[in-house]
């Protein structure tokens, strides 16, 4: 037997389909998918880096011309840069799950997906550990740069910035489950939602500014939103080097209940794609 | 000789083990008795227009049938339905014996399919996609697999381009070494052919019949080309309006409507001309 003929005798050797590992293997599959997605543009990893660093140098700068003022707040050490690279947080891990998502039906490639043996919740597993990954690749050089810049050190946060990390990108899986859920059953017609879905809670979760701003009616709606406690977590930690541990916990509460509706969201949309036979129609 | 037929039979060997577990694990092995695809009455609604109209039929494991109907005749849809793409209104798909509306992961491992209707990821590479799609379907020796059906699709000399840079006929290509990777048992293919070059085509189609032949898979395939339907299908189940108007074996078929080629039934049944049985008391009523 040649090893030409040899070659072609090669059979797949099957692993069993289910179990943890199982799942696992999967996950890791299509994260590897999304790493040679990155790999094969130069573009798209410059652009992961780009836009968060023109937004930390316009609001690094603002904070340093405010620090000359009389101004208290202002003055405070780094807080507008601060509010700034955790905004990013939340609004660079929501992009980076659900444009991930929306290049599956970009590429026409969910239905191969769907009819794998990939669970849907393994699908939202590996968006939300590609999420993590991408930010790491964005925001570890901003908040370096941010450093070397203005002096700024976001480590100086302490240990609350390790629970803000998990608030906020918790908030971002609840809000990307939700988009993508919208887009599986609307289309790519619906993928300004993927975009803009974030910035509704700007003005809502005092990213700038403090909750007593807000009108009296409107700050249960703020306090309701688990970013608003990690903003006001941070100017209180910044300003005046104190930190209740009771408002993290208020916002893991909350996240839980928003990533539940998150995943509840999805699929139900998923199911009502199946239902109205769009799955089949995805793409650009 | 002799080692490298060692090792295919230890490889084989392994692969019947693991499969043996995990099938094992499933519990009652769904397909002892069961065919690969039984469908009864199975039926889909878009609002008031109905796609697929009650539609029942088996297939037996090692056969090769074609879902042949016009377009709109509810071939894709029933397709999407076997795959779990779609939700039935009524009536129930069992690929294996599995529930596809329930119970789809337990047989997924087992089926594939090629559709135009969906593509792998242009910017990764012929061997990136296939590399995702082994860990997909969960192939332990993912690299000697890929080296192996890709040499078989000729597709080897492909494996470090872009995938969005292939022609039709490469993407065609890459698309059935991406079915194959996992071995299926049961192979869905939408319009397998569509697009490509007579050439191409009955290249593919002989790849297709060989993959059938040496394995004892099952293949269904929808498609309006009827030369392919003659040339691999040993059944006939003809789609018009969502419903099945023909069973029958491509011989059978021709035979019982009085043309030549499937091509002349094709256009019998969507022109609306009856069986010449059918059509000689139609004739003698409306004679009288």
């Amino acid at each position: 037997m040649t090893a030409r003929q040899a070659m072609r005798d090669v059979e797949p050797v099957l692993l069993p389909p289910n179990g943890i590992d199982a799942s696992l293997r999967r996950m890791a599959a299509l994260v590897r998918r999304y790493i040679y997605l990155l790999r094969s543009s130069g573009v798209r990893l410059v652009e992961l880096i780009y836009w968060p660093f023109l937004q930390m140098l316009t609001w690094g700068f603002l904070q340093k011309y405010l620090a000359g003022t009389q101004n208290p707040y202002a003055q405070g050490a780094g807080v507008l840069i601060g509010s700034v690279l955790l905004w990013d947080i939340l609004f660079r891990s929501k992009i980076g799950f659900s444009t991930t998502f929306i290049e599956e039906m970009w590429s026409r490639n969910l239905g191969n997906l769907l009819t794998s043996p990939l669970r849907p919740y393994e699908l939202v597993a590996a968006l939300s550990l590609w999420s993590i990954i991408r930010l790491g690749v964005s925001m570890v050089p901003v908040a370096v740069a941010a450093f070397f810049i203005f002096g700024f050190n976001l480590l100086d946060l302490g240990l609350a910035l390790a629970a803000f990390f998990c608030v906020l990108v918790l908030t971002s899986w609840s809000l990307g489950l939700i988009s993508a859920g919208v887009i599986l059953r609307y289309g790519l017609g619906a993928e300004e939602l993927a975009w803009s879905l974030a910035f509704l809670l700007l003005p809502l979760c005092c990213v700038y500014y403090p909750v007593s701003v807000l009108p009296d009616w409107l700050q249960p709606v703020a306090l309701a939103l688990p970013p608003t406690h990690v903003f006001e977590g941070m100017r209180s930690i910044l300003l005046h080097n104190t930190f209740d541990p009771m408002d993290l916990w208020w916002a893991l509460g909350l996240n839980a209940i928003y990533l539940a509706v998150g995943y509840a969201t999805f699929s139900w949309f998923l199911g009502s794609a199946r239902v109205n036979g769009t799955l089949l129609q995805l793409g650009e | 000789m002799s080692h490298n037929s060692d090792k295919a039979g230890a490889q084989r060997k392994a692969m019947d083990e693991t499969t043996g577990s995990f099938r094992k694990e499933l519990g009652a092995s769904p397909d002892a008795a069961s065919p690969p695809v039984a469908v009864r009455d199975l039926t889909k609604r878009y609002g008031s227009v109905t796609a697929v109209d009650h539609i029942s039929f088996t297939i037996e494991a090692g056969t090769t049938v074609a879902l042949l109907g016009g377009n709109g005749a509810g071939k894709t849809t029933t397709i999407a339905m076997l795959l779990g793409l779609i939700m039935p209104s009524a009536g129930e798909v069992r690929v294996f014996g599995a529930d596809m509306s329930r119970n789809r992961y337990d047989v997924a491992q087992r089926l594939n399919f090629q559709s135009p209707y969906v593509d792998l990821p242009a910017r990764l590479t012929v061997e990136q996609n296939l590399t995702v799609y082994a860990g997909l379907y969960g192939i332990a020796n993912a690299a000697e697999r890929i080296a192996c059906v890709s040499e078989h699709l000729q597709i080897d000399t492909l494996l470090d381009r872009p995938t969005g840079k292939l022609s039709a006929g490469q993407k065609t290509r890459v698309g059935l070494a991406k079915a194959l990777l996992n071995a299926p048992e049961l192979l869905l293919l939408d319009e397998p052919t569509a697009s490509l070059d007579p050439d191409t085509a009955d290249w593919i189609r002989h790849k297709l019949k060989d993959y059938a032949r040496s394995r004892n898979a099952t293949l269904l395939l929808a498609s309006h080309n009827m030369a392919e339907v003659e040339r691999l299908a040993d059944r006939v189940i003809l789609l018009q309006a969502g419903r099945i108007i023909e069973d029958e074996t491509p011989k059978a078929l021709i035979a019982s409507y009085g043309g030549e080629t499937l091509e002349d039934v094709f256009l019998d049944v969507v022109r609306g001309r009856c069986k010449p049985e059918e059509a000689e008391p139609e004739q003698a009523r409306r004679a009288s």
